[in-house]
């Protein structure tokens, strides 16, 4: 039996049409895939992102903790400010990608993804330092709290009629949202859920994510309706995100994958003495990675490109599609894969071979789109 | 879910209408609804030759692929061009402009093995 989430209701009222995905019923699509992902480029689309994971992690040890174990540097983390980062093995393979807030000087989210739960909790877990909770504390906050991401260049509009204040918010900032206004920082209780509003998102576009006790989230979803935003499905999420080269977990990334193969190397601190899965990254980038990560467009009228179709270079099968689609606002085929280190360089020619048929293509700069807003 | 009167149906959610010895072949309101958006077709070769529930066509929605088989056996006559540039014509007239292919039906007894539209409807209401 799936799971579900406080806005299942919703999604089934609203005539959204529900899929399995990584455990949860969720909303593929409202009205079209293609409505909604314009929806977000041209307007403002609202997204349940309630299946994804919450994690608080609390106390003096928590910034040198959580910078033992993430690639990212944590320390650089002002107040209130967002960075994405990974979580590695110790083999340097990648078990997540995630996004830590710091909420307050002593006080972190971690946003994780919905498939990964469980392991990446776990994970955190075996290496907690054996001490009290009054240096670190770590708990597992996914079921209590909801998400939703509101995105697209009038998300600021849809945030002002919702909340009758100005938008004037930079990027990749977290604030405390109580119903009259946001606070900056936040003071630790500890019990209490606190409702967060974060300027992040998977899309591109301006925009902003809501985190919220699990019982306010029709409350919410309702208000930002009602204040212009259309409600969007997982399947313009896949569209918008690939659009931006934004990797997915499961697809693009996986325990086989490090950092480096996967082109995140700006989210590893290597001035970082240690953390796990360093030193395997070290010896990557003194020896060279073998395999990269690229961004791959079709040269001509194609079908849909999918996950696992094969990559060719003069005839030759050089790797496979890891992710891919109708780019819808580019009208071609747009995929990512892992090709040899030689092959992945702007310009070289491919072929993507969709049943059968070969169609040209080429590596180019990422992300495939930019985004206006 | 519109099921027109005039036309026979294959389980596989294609429609045809037959003019003499040729048939008309498409896919159904039910099937282009469940698909959804239509962004890539591929109706067959004229030439082709078929037989009955053999794959001839392809269309694709942003999230699937999909198979369009023939409903009956026969030679691929007329493909439907417009197709290429406009797919989407499948989700907005799946009986009208939406039709993939034409096929000179070589047997006409293999008709009667078809659904007409009441037991097509009820196979869709299941």
């Amino acid at each position: 039996m799936n799971r579900r989430t406080p806005l299942y209701d919703r999604h089934v009222s609203g005539g959204a049409r529900m899929v399995d995905f990584a455990g949860w019923e969720m909303p593929v699509q409202y009205r079209g895939i293609l409505d909604e992902h314009k929806a977000v480029r041209e307007d403002c689309g609202i997204f349940d992102i309630s299946h994804m994971g919450e994690f608080l992690i609390r106390g003096s040890e928590a910034p040198t903790w959580l910078d033992s174990l993430l690639t990212n540097s944590v320390a650089k983390l002002e107040e209130g400010q967002a960075q994405y980062s990974l979580l590695l093995n110790q083999h340097g393979g990648i078990i997540d990608d995630l996004i830590v807030y710091r909420t307050a000087a002593q006080e972190f989210l971690l946003i994780v993804n919905a498939a990964k739960i469980e392991e990446d909790f776990a994970w955190l877990c075996d290496h907690l330092p054996d001490r009290s909770d009054e240096v670190l504390a770590l708990t597992n906050l996914s079921e209590a709290y909801a998400a939703l991401a509101v995105q697209g260049p009038k998300a600021p509009d849809v945030f002002s009629n919702a909340f009758s204040l100005p938008w004037e918010h930079r990027r990749n900032r977290i604030a405390g949202l109580d119903n009259k206004s946001l606070t900056a920082g936040s003071s630790p209780s500890a019990g209490v859920i606190r409702s967060f509003v974060a300027t992040t998102g998977y899309t591109g576009e301006l925009g902003f994510e809501l985190l919220i006790p699990a019982g306010d989230a029709t409350r919410y979803w309702d208000l930002f309706i009602a204040s212009g935003a259309t409600p969007c499905g997982l399947g313009a999420r896949d569209t918008l995100r690939l659009e931006m080269c934004y990797p997915l977990n499961g697809a693009d990334l996986s325990s086989n994958d490090t950092p480096l193969e996967a082109g995140l190397g700006a989210f590893v601190d290597f001035a970082k003495e240690h953390f796990v899965g360093r030193d395997p990254l070290v010896e990557q980038k003194e020896r060279g990675i073998g395999r990269k990560l690229s961004a791959i467009r079709v040269e001509e009228k194609s079908p849909p490109i999918r996950p696992h179709y094969p990559i060719l270079a003069n005839g030759e099968k050089v790797g496979e599609t890891t992710s891919g689609a109708l780019s819808p606002s580019l009208g071609c085929g747009i995929a990512l894969g892992y090709l040899p280190f030689l092959l992945a360089k702007n310009g070289q020619l491919l072929e993507i071979e969709v049943r059968g048929r070969q169609y040209r293509a080429g590596v180019v700069k990422k992300p495939f789109y930019k985004p206006r807003s | 879910m519109n099921v027109p009167d005039d036309l026979k149906f294959a389980e596989t959610h294609e429609w045809i209408r037959v003019d003499g010895d040729v048939g008309t072949v498409g896919i159904t309101d039910h099937a282009q609804a469940e698909l959804t958006d239509i962004v890539f077709a591929e109706p067959p070769k004229v030439g082709t030759k078929a037989s009955a529930k053999e794959a001839l066509a392809v269309v694709e929605s942003v999230k699937a692929a999909s198979d369009i088989y023939s409903p009956v056996a026969g030679d691929v006559v007329e493909a439907n061009e417009a197709l290429s540039s406009d797919p989407a014509l499948i989700n907005k007239d799946p009986y009208g402009a939406g039709w993939v292919f034409k096929i000179r039906i070589a047997n006409r007894a293999e008709l009667d093995s078809l659904l007409d539209a009441k037991a097509y409807r009820s196979q869709i209401e299941k």
